[in-house]
């Protein structure tokens, strides 16, 4: 896509950067150099090379550019609540190079016209690199199968049923078997719809006290559990997407154990906030699945520690305003992620919940290796680079958000983490300076 | 208090800690709740004499939006309203199950614009008079008359006049409260109001279906055995059953949940001699009460509706003080600058 802008014989020199190498769980300072959008030498071999441009990084951390397996960039839509243009940038701005754009768009991304359309949307308005995910039943109604083989040839690197879910079990184990023929991945958000019901809120202790409508943790460990029995039998490939519970992290630690091809991610707001978080009414945490309790972040914050959960996404939804100005249980859920997800993982680094090369490997390579792609620093990989420096601080608010959400899950307070430069295919995608 | 409390606390008083909305009783004090009773007491008398007004809202405007449709509660908002002087619009209005959030802004900020004073307002949606004292219209009263499952404060606070009035006081006082405590924002309201105001203990009776998620966080014990659970009580609040709650599956029929949890003539002869007997309403005789008890001299149903509009005129009158100090206090510090 971007590559075929690059111009041949561009050179780029990025010195004083602390890299992340493969292999390595310590940041290195060298240098790298980067030729027709990919890395040609690193070290001292690219300090002796020379370049048409030299970035000085001035000490901040260089990474593979950050890989999100669950984005909604809301493009086709109506254009109310972001488009590709406005979300990808917000994606660069927040260090992303590749983005999964979810199916769940108006028309639904089930047909290859609608993932073609994308691919040309983002090709001609992204400036990093858009992966569509496409709808594993037709209009995501969790009926009739979608048109798998075409979508894939059209350019989807996986399937899913976005938050609908499929509802159905028969159906949901012939979703499995039509796409493990065909050797794609399926994506699946796990929740038991009748017992999820019209909640909107983890049903525990603020729920009762605030009474508000609860989903209990057993809609989703049910679901796993259905999931991860229909995953072994069909011998599909199966990612969890968005694990909130305890429980689940457990269960797919178990079936790895048994040899089920089983990978999983959560999004990064369920490793930083918890039910408390809506104590106040605050409608921006009204998310899906819901905030849950502290031993479940715990569990999820340990699960990515030991790499049972492979990845963690931003789960990006953007809304107008609209959407959220009303009363709790009215509102849409999502919040506006994709420019903090980094600072929020950065957040919990200075915490010592997590260390960095743990938060970099569950934002690059782990997501990366579920698309079957690589995201690494080493001498002839593609130059998609992250530099940031996370000491850093900037606010997200009004003024400074890119994204059409402005429901951040933190406004108005300085967070750290600022990108400094995103590299797509080596050509500039964010950059200091850029508005 | 939690971070949460304090928020709360925030919105709902003044700096220096007067009412000015009245949203839950999370984060009211024993004393703002006891101000609130006795400012209640004060306002009974009114209500016995020929003439019964007294101009503390004169010139003000009220306005009832109800997006869910009631009776009692209504009437008696109007009441006490009227009682105060104030001039009092009445609005129900249905709401679309889709459009609801952007026509609520919008038919507030409407109103708001006619100079409106204060909302009273009941919603099915939790959380719906927080979110439009704190997002829509910060500058006008909001009064909570019950909203989604969340809370009903002036509910509460009327069946605490009512306990107050036939026990004296809260000390030593063992409270039961019957029903479907899920459903209910009453029960919340009441369970919060129990505790603040030192019960000795307050007990919820009911089937396991009925019962929020770890319902003793919010401050009480669990009795399934309403045989048991009526031992030594001073008051026991019966709650409204919809009858729905047979469709959800929560339980079989109307006749076994009155053999169970009715309370009839021989469960009340469990409790203390003088029990008293409470019922927000409206009563479904022969589901939750039996007529004789609902008629009976243990029960203070008709002396609640009573204090129900003494409790409103005492927080629709101390909300608009609230906002009327902090508005001559934000003019006074204009006029300084």
């Amino acid at each position: 896509m971007t590559a075929t802008n690059n111009t041949p014989g561009t050179s780029l020199k990025i010195i004083n950067g602390r890299l992340l190498l493969p292999g390595s769980d310590e940041l290195t300072k060298a240098s790298l150099h980067i030729v027709d959008g990919r890395i040609s030498a690193i070290g001292e071999a690219a300090d002796a090379a020379t370049s048409d441009e030299v970035f000085d990084a001035a000490d901040s951390v260089v990474a593979p550019g950050l890989v999100d397996l669950c984005c909604n960039l809301r493009e086709p839509g109506t254009g109310q609540k972001g488009n590709i243009a406005s979300e990808t940038r917000a994606a660069a701005r927040g260090g992303f190079t590749t983005v999964c754009a979810s199916p769940e768009t108006s028309p639904v991304n089930d047909s290859g016209a609608v993932t073609h359309l994308i691919r040309d949307v983002a090709e001609a308005r992204s400036p990093i690199r858009v992966l569509p995910v496409g709808a594993v039943t037709r209009g995501l109604e969790g009926e009739l199968l979608s048109d798998m083989a075409g979508l894939s040839s059209a350019g989807c690197v996986a399937l899913g049923n976005g938050r609908r879910g499929v509802r159905n079990a028969r159906i949901l184990r012939r979703c499995m078997a039509y796409a493990k023929t065909f050797g794609l991945t399926v994506m699946f958000s796990p929740e038991n719809q009748a017992l999820a019901a019209d909640g909107y809120a983890h049903d525990g202790l603020v729920a009762s006290r605030l009474g508000l409508l609860g989903i209990p943790e057993v809609a989703e460990t049910t679901s796993v559990m259905e999931m991860l029995l229909l995953a072994e039998e069909t011998g599909v490939r199966l990612h969890l997407s968005q694990l909130s519970s305890a429980r689940s992290v457990d269960m797919v630690a178990d079936a790895r154990r048994r040899g089920i091809g089983v990978t999983a991610d959560v999004a990064m707001h369920q490793l930083l906030f918890t039910e408390d978080a809506l104590s106040g009414f605050d409608s921006r945490f009204h998310v899906r699945p819901p905030l849950r309790t502290e031993d479940d972040r715990q569990a999820l914050l340990a699960g990515v520690r030991d790499g049972v959960i492979d990845a963690i996404v931003s789960q990006h939804q953007p809304h107008d305003s609209a959407a959220k100005q009303a009363p709790l249980g009215a509102t849409e859920p999502g919040l506006s992620t994709i420019e903090s997800t980094l600072s929020m993982g950065l957040m919990l680094v200075s915490r010592g919940e997590l260390t960095l090369p743990a938060l970099l490997r569950s934002l690059t390579a782990g997501p990366a290796a579920i698309l079957g792609r690589d995201a690494c620093i080493e001498a002839g990989a593609i130059a998609d680079l992250c530099v940031f420096d996370p000491e850093a601080t900037w606010t997200p608010g009004e003024g400074t958000l890119i994204s059409a959400g402005r429901h951040a899950p933190v406004l108005d307070n300085a967070i750290p983490g600022v990108v400094k430069l995103t590299l797509c295919d080596g050509r500039v995608a964010w950059g200091v300076g850029s508005s | 208090m939690t971070v949460d409390q304090a928020s709360k606390r925030s919105l709902q008083l003044t700096a220096d800690g007067q009412l000015r909305h009245f949203l839950t009783l999370d984060g009211l004090d024993r004393a703002l709740l006891t101000d609130i009773l006795d400012t209640a007491d004060s306002f009974i008398e009114v209500g016995e004499r020929t003439i019964k007004k007294v101009p503390l809202l004169r010139g003000r405007t009220v306005v009832n939006l109800f997006f869910e449709s009631s009776t009692r509660t209504r009437s008696t908002f109007e009441l006490a309203a009227k009682r105060l002087s104030a001039d009092v619009l009445n609005l129900d209005i249905s709401t679309s199950a889709t459009s609801k959030g952007e026509s609520l802004s919008d038919t507030l900020l409407n109103l708001e614009a006619m100079a409106s004073d204060m909302f009273v307002v009941r919603h099915s949606q939790s959380g719906a008079p927080h979110f439009i004292a704190e997002s829509v219209t910060p500058g006008v009263a909001i009064i909570n008359a019950g909203d989604g499952r969340h809370a009903h404060p002036t509910q509460a606070m009327l069946d605490m006049l009512t306990i107050r009035q036939h026990k004296g006081g809260f000390e030593g006082m063992k409270v039961a409260i019957v029903g479907d405590v899920l459903h209910s924002r009453v029960a919340r309201s009441q369970i919060r109001a129990l505790n603040e105001l030192g019960a000795a203990e307050v007990r919820v009776i009911a089937p396991g279906t009925l019962l929020p998620t770890d319902v003793e966080s919010l401050g009480c014990t669990v009795e399934y055995d309403m045989q048991k659970g009526m031992k030594d009580l001073d008051v026991v609040i019966m709650l409204r059953l919809q009858k729905e709650r047979m469709e959800g599956a929560l339980l079989p029929s109307e006749r076994e949940f009155y053999r169970l949890y009715g309370l009839s003539r021989d469960k009340l002869a469990l409790a203390h001699p003088e029990c008293i007997v409470m019922h927000p309403g409206p009563i479904n005789r022969g589901v939750e009460i039996e007529s004789a008890v609902a008629d009976g001299p243990q029960s203070v149903i008709l002396n609640q509706v009573t204090n129900g509009i003494a409790i409103r005129m005492a927080v629709m009158s101390m909300a608009m003080g609230g906002q009327v100090s902090e508005r001559n206090q934000k003019q006074a510090g204009r006029e300084q600058a």
